[in-house]
Formats: structure tokens, sequence, C-alpha cells
């Protein structure tokens, strides 16, 4: 696989934080995120794409027999395409479930990351004709493009695709699931109740971050009401399209037992007919923008991940920062022997009289241990949060960038959509008016 | 006016003989009317049926023109009812004045057709809007029922008003002249001997026809396929409406999730907040489009739904006139006494047949042509209205791309969120 064209050395991911090169890169190009990060990407020296899904038999975790999807996973250096060579891609098979392990691997290593969401696990927002299935295969064609969309998106990100664990999946077929637990990224995950702790008990979050967290509430909220809202349209519309079948049924009929209409009749029933079956393709490729929204509401749930992770960080700093204070007011108290604050030792000191000066000293050297051990912690902790915003803010500025050009191309495909299925409507319709005139 | 029973139709329509059909029950509603008359012009009456070439030079020679408009309520002791304005301009020579303007009730269009009926029973006289409402309106007496029923006795009337023998009789003269029609609905035959004749048709019937004409037959063979085509189509355009109805309710919820969205964006704001407009007046087209259908379409149709009753009525009457002679001839081949009498009588029966005959064949092609005519217009006009509506779409569509199109060079140049 071809690397030139990245400056970087490739970073271990194990330690985000100490990822030097990376994040001084992606720091000092802030400003300038798309145009240089063109030229250092992944897909720049990359050619990848979700060829193919096939049905699989196999046996699952449980050691029960199971059927599930695969999907074809291509990879071709771009130099050689660009030399016009043709090179037989490298090819490999994953299941959706190597992609759900690689996410969440890059969701723990990435914190302050946003990033790109899987197609749904179940298709949601059906409406009537549509398949719930997840065998249904166009349900599997969907997602076949969203997986490649999900891979394009992180091959084409400043931070991501640099990951070694993602060209790893890109390229090597087995072992890979045993190399990303040998990451141990799963013990680093953030513990649900701590996370939500930290939201429910951080004290000074940075404003900018609540807002986004704000932000992508809303981004969800709307998303999904309109998904729903669209959904049952679509199921309408449907309705309408479909009923009108029936007149082409009712006209011919008709047509046999009259003579002069006859002809005009018959011929605009099949006019009906053909209206009637149009409306299958306008809702299909209506579904392809349902489908760009909905990346956008599962992105809305990355972007809450980072805001988060934020509120955790600045909350351990907050409490790091509350314990060296704490021991250092003991510290204070031990020394000078003013009692400030309740302690039982203090009471007990006073019931039973003071401890003997050799246990005080050695109370005072732990907690000068401590207390230093603490101030390490408050810098670590301080260095944490502070690169997490700086990174995150980064990335966020980023992610806010894509969302308005996506979503704006989102809606102008829509309008085009609609704009063609109203041009239908108006030739069916006329070709319809030309048959009643010769009634 | 006091309580007024209606003849029965001796050929099966019995009427009811209570007052149900335009009985109101407003207690408060005094005047429905929406003040504005119907336009008398000759050529927006004659666009009412949109005539075709031939027709429309009759058109231009039609000397009689009616309108029905400026329903109200009548109270008085005993009940309330709608009452229409009738009025009439004519240049005909049989009329004294050149405009009346009376105040009918729908009992006495009921007369006035039972009247025809009864002077010409082969001849297709148009049905008039039916009594009650079927489908289950929750007020029966609404604007919309209303005015739908005025439309339609307008129809009936103009559709009279051009048949060459029904526009020239004298119960059509009366009901457009007389102020008070109470007395004239007095004469002519009288309950009892209506109900003679329709007993004398069920033993007609009965006995059965000798040989029906050939072209008859095939006359009735159409009348029961075209009656269960046309039920078809009414069908499947008040299913067509039902769906449009659900789809336009499901846009109205669709399009407010854009502008909630274009709410908490910046740059997104505009784009969304155009393709909300353009949603939303999408739905306004579908609306249209449903009240165009239930203006035009579906009371056409239903029309020559309730026609195809009249259709099967005339046709059994002629095959009453028919059985009538036959059974009067052969009792005269049987019958050695009273043989000139019943000469006299088998003659005239004859005759009856044979004129009958003749004013069906003749008002069958008529008939033929004005729903060929009047079917035609009401599909053409919704074909027209379907793409009038989705060229409204097509433009605002095509305009908010446009919108989109321009405003990339300033929105770059846009402050940035941070």
């Amino acid at each position: 696989m071809a690397e030139d064209g990245r400056d970087e050395s490739l970073a271990t991911d194990d330690e985000p934080d100490h990822t030097a090169a990376d994040g001084n890169n992606s720091l000092n190009n802030s400003l300038n995120n798309t145009m240089v990060e063109e030229g250092s990407t992944l897909l720049h020296t990359m050619e990848i794409c979700v060829a193919e899904a096939e049905r699989r038999n196999g046996k699952n975790t449980m050691n029960m027999q199971e059927t599930f999807t695969v999907y074809l996973v291509e990879t071709r250096p771009m130099d050689a395409v660009a030399e016009g060579r043709n090179p037989a891609p490298d090819s490999l098979w994953r299941r959706y479930s190597e992609f759900e392990l690689l996410r969440n691997y890059l969701l723990v290593t990435h914190p302050y990351i946003v990033v790109p969401p899987l197609p749904e696990k179940r298709a949601e927002f059906v409406w009537h004709k549509l398949s719930a299935d997840n065998m249904d295969p166009d349900f599997v064609e969907r997602r076949r493009v969203g997986l490649e969309n999900f891979l394009l998106r992180v091959a084409s990100h400043p931070v991501l695709s640099n990951d070694k664990i993602l060209h790893h999946f890109l390229t090597e077929e087995h072992g890979w699931k045993e190399v990303v637990y040998e990451t141990g990224f799963q013990a680093k995950a953030d513990s649900r109740l701590r996370a939500l702790s930290a939201t429910f008990r951080v004290r000074n979050p940075d404003k900018r971050f609540m807002e986004m967290k704000h932000y992508s509430d809303e981004l969800q909220s709307h998303t999904s009401q309109l998904l729903r809202a669209r959904a049952r349209v679509a199921d309408r519309l449907y309705g309408v399209y479909k009923v009108h079948g029936n007149y082409g049924r009712v006209f011919s009929e008709w047509s046999a037992i009259e003579r002069e209409m006859g002809d005009g009749l018959q011929s605009a029933g099949h006019h009906m007919d053909a209206y009637a079956a149009s409306i299958d393709d306008i809702l299909e490729e209506e579904e392809h923008y349902a489908d760009q929204l909905k990346e956008y509401l599962f992105y809305a749930e990355a972007l809450r991940a980072v805001c988060r992770k934020h509120e955790l960080t600045q909350f351990e700093l907050e409490m790091a920062s509350q314990d060296l204070i704490s021991k250092k007011q003991q510290q204070e108290e031990l020394a000078t022997g003013i009692v400030r604050t309740f302690s039982f030792k203090g009471m007990t000191n006073k019931l039973f009289g003071q401890e003997a000066p050799e246990q005080r000293e050695a109370r005072l050297k732990l907690l000068e241990e401590l207390i230093a051990e603490g101030e390490e912690t408050v810098k670590e902790k301080t260095v944490e949060c502070e690169e997490h915003v700086e990174r995150a803010w980064v990335d966020m500025q980023r992610f806010k960038e894509q969302k308005d050009k996506d979503l704006r191309e989102a809606l102008i495909n829509y309008a085009v959509m609609q704009i063609s299925m109203c041009k239908k409507g108006i030739q069916m319709w006329s070709n319809a008016k030309e048959c009643f005139l010769k009634m | 006016m006091s309580g007024q029973t209606v003849p029965a139709d001796f050929s099966g329509h019995m009427l009811d003989l209570d007052e149900d059909e335009d009985l109101e029950v407003f207690s408060k509603n005094t005047s429905l009317a929406d003040g504005s008359p119907m336009p008398n012009s000759p050529s927006s009456m004659v666009n009412q049926y949109r005539l075709e070439e031939e027709e429309q030079q009759d058109a231009d020679a039609q000397d009689i023109f009616i309108t029905v408009d400026n329903p109200e309520s009548h109270v008085t002791a005993i009940e309330t009812f709608i009452m229409y304005r009738v009025a009439t301009k004519t240049t005909r020579g049989e009329f004294d004045s050149s405009e009346y303007d009376v105040r009918r009730r729908y009992q006495d269009f009921l007369w006035l057709r039972s009247k025809l009926e009864e002077n010409h029973p082969t001849l297709i006289v148009h049905p008039l809007p039916e009594k009650f409402v079927m489908k289950g309106m929750v007020e029966r007496f609404n604007h919309d029922f209303i005015d739908t029923r005025r439309k339609a006795l307008h129809r009936f009337l103009n559709k009279i008003s051009v048949h060459p023998i029904l526009s020239n009789s004298q119960h059509f003269k009366v009901f457009l002249t007389a102020q008070e029609l109470l007395s004239h609905k007095k004469q002519g035959p009288g309950f009892l001997s209506r109900m003679g004749e329709t007993v004398r048709a069920v033993a007609n019937s009965v006995r059965g026809l000798r040989s029906r004409p050939e072209e008859f037959t095939v006359m009735q063979d159409y009348v029961e396929d075209f009656s269960s085509k046309i039920c078809s189509v009414d069908k499947v355009t008040q299913r067509i409406i039902k769906e449009q109805r659900e789809y336009f309710d499901e846009l109205k919820l669709y399009s407010p999730t854009y502008a909630q969205w274009a709410e908490s964006e910046e740059e997104l704001a505009a784009p969304l907040n155009g393709v909300a407009s353009c949603v939303e007046r999408c739905s306004k087209e579908s609306e249209e489009q449903i009240q165009h259908l239930s203006e035009v379409l579906v009371p056409a149709l239903h029309e020559y739904v309730l026609c195809t009753e009249t259709l099967k009525a005339v046709m059994r009457r002629r095959d009453n006139i028919q059985a009538e002679f036959e059974a009067k001839n052969e009792a005269l081949a049987s019958r050695r006494a009273h043989q000139e009498a019943l000469q006299d009588e088998v003659d005239g029966l004859a005759d009856r047949v044979e004129l009958s005959n003749k004013a069906l064949k003749g008002d069958w092609s008529r008939w033929q042509n004005g729903m060929r005519s009047d079917l035609k217009s009401a599909f053409l006009s919704t074909a027209e209205k379907n793409v009038d509506c989705y060229e409204q779409c097509l433009a605002v569509w095509e305009s908010f791309l446009l919108s989109q199109r321009v405003e990339p060079g300033e929105q770059r140049d846009g402050e940035d969120a941070s």
C-alpha cells in the first residue's frame, strides 16, 4: 500500500493524548482544514469501495446457526489508478458487526473527533411499502452504500484516516478482530455511569460545548421529526398514485361498450396505469434523500458524545483540583495545628490527646507525597482537558462546515427530485388530456 | 305553505309522502346565500356545459336562459325549508314576458320532473339531485350540501331547456313563470289513477314481452353495462379524493418540520425555510385538486350514475307500452264481441307503441351525445387542473433551486459560527 503523500508518521493509537504529530498538524491547520487535508488523507492514496453484499451462513458466538450478510471491501492504490494501470483491487469481506467494532474503537481512541456514523442497524422510519426486514435486498443495498459512505468519510478525515486499526480493517481480513482487542481500547471506554455523573456534577464546562451539546439535541430531534413526517407523506403519496391505476382498469372495461368514446378512454386508461406505476421509482429515489438525513441524525449522537467527553474531562479536572485543595488544607492544619475543617482524627485528638510528634511527621510526609502526586494529576488532567477542548473545537468546526455543505446539497437534490416528479406528472396528465380530447 | 303530498312516480320512484327532502333543521341561520346571484350572461351559462361544436351553434341560437341561485331559508309555522331563486330570460314567443323571477323549493322540482316523465314516458329526463345525503354527513343541510344541490338543480333546468321536446312542455313553462305553483300542482291525473296505471304496468310485465325489437335489447344491455362502469368510475374517483385528502393532511404536518429545524440553524436556515415554503405551496395545490374533483368531476359522474336509473325506468316504460298493446291485440284476436271498439283501442295502442319507440330512439342518440360531451369535458377539466397544479409546484421548486444556486458566493462570506 503506497504511503507517499503522508508526511506525519503513523501515530500509535494507544495514547491519543500524546500523538504530538497528529495533534500539532490538526491544530496548525485548523483554519484550512479541507484544503490541506486533501493532500494528506488516506483517500488520496487509496481508492476504497464497498462493492458487494452476500449472504452467508455460519455459527455465531453461541455456536448457533445464523444467516448474515457480508460486504466486500475493495481497495486499490491511487497512484496505480492515476498511472492508468488497472490492477485488481485487494478485497476482503466484513460483517456489519465488524464495522461496529471499528467504529467503537475509533470512538474510544479519538474522543475529541465527531466520528462518522454507521448506517442504521435496523430499518426505521419505514413506510408501508418499505420492508423492515434486515435481509430485504433493498435494505441490504442501501446499507452497502451507507457502509461505503462511512469508510469514505473516515478515510478522508484528517485525523481518523491515519489510524492504524483502520488500515488493518481495510487490508487484513483475518486476525483483525484480535488486533483490535489487543489494543485494550475497551478498558479505556468511559463507563456510562461516570459520564452521566459528570454531566450532572460538572461546574464549569466550556460554554461553547454546552451550546454545541444543546445544538446536537436539536439536530437529533428535528431530523427525526422530519424523517417521520416524510415517511408518512411518502406512504400517502403512494396511495394516491396507486389508486389512479384503478382508472386504468375501469376505463379499459368501459371503452369496450362505447363506440365514439372507446379509443379515447382506452388510451387514457393506459396513461393512468403509467401514472400509477411511476411512483415506485420516485419514492425509491427519495429514500436516498432520507438516508442522507439519517446520517446527520446519527451524527448528532456523535457530536453529543464529544461534548460529553468534555464534561467528563472537565469534571475530572475539577475533582482532581478539589482533591488537591483539600489535601493542601490538611497539610496546613497539620503544620499549624489550626483545625479549620472538621475531621474525625481531629476530634479524637481533642478527646484522647494529640498524637505523638513522630506520627505527625509521618503523616505530614505522606501528605507531601500525596500532594506532589495530586499536583501531577492536576497537571495531567489540565492538559487532557485543554487538549480535548482544542482538538474537539477544531473538529466540531470541521463537522459544522461539512454538515452545512452536505445538507444543503441534500436539500437541493430533494428539490431536483420534486421537479422531476412534477415534470412526470405534467407529462402524464397532458397525455391523458390528449386522450380525453379524442373522446 | 302546508305540507303537500306529491303524486307518486308510477315508474317505480316512489316518492316519500313526507317532507323530508327539503326540511331544514336550522334554528338560527336564516340566510345561506353568499349574496351574489349566479352570473346571468349567456356565455357563462353556456360554459357550464362546454358544449361541442355542433351544439355550440344551438347554444348561440338558444333562446332561453335559466339560473338557479340564492338559496334562502324559508320558515313557516310547521316547517323550515330552502327556497331557490329561479330566474329566466327568454325571447320565446309563448312566454308573455322576457324575464321571470320565481322562488321554488326542491319539492317543486320533483313535481316538474314527474310531470315531464308522465307526459313523455319514453323520453330521457335528466335526473334531479338526490333527496337524502347518503354517506353519513353529519349536517344534512350544511352550506356545501345546499350549494351542490343548487348547482345540480341549475343543470337540471338547463338540460330541460335545451331539450327539443321537453322545453316546450306546459309544465315547464308554468314552473318557470307562475308566482305560485300550488294551484297548478293540484291539476292533472289524481293519485288513484296513477296507482291504477302502476298496477296495470306490473300486470303487463308479469305476462312478459312477446318480442322486443333488437335495437332496444341492445340498448338495454348497454344500459346495464354502462351502469356498472359509471358506478365504478364514481367509486374510484371518491377513493382518489379520500387518498388525496390524507396526503394533504400529512403534507400540512411535514412542512413545519423544515421550518422548525431552520430555527436552530444558521447557514442552513435559508434553504430549510425555502423547502418548507415549497412544501406548503404543494399542499395548497393538493387542496385545490381535491376541491376541483369534488366540484367538477364528482357531480358530473354522479349525475350519470343517477341517469342510469332513469334509463332503466325509460326502458321499462317502453316495454310496458308494448306489452299493453300486445295484451289488447291478443284480446282482439280471441274475442268476437265489441270488435270495433277494441279495434280502435288496439290501433290507438299501436300508434302509441310506434310513437314511444320513435321518441326513445331519437332521445337515445341525443342522450349519448350529451353524456359523451359532459363526461369528456369533466375529464378534460380534471386533467387540465392536475397539469396546472403540477406546474405551480414545479415553479416554486425551480425558483427555490435558483435561489440556492445564486447564494453560495454570499454564503461563504457570511460570518462564522464561532
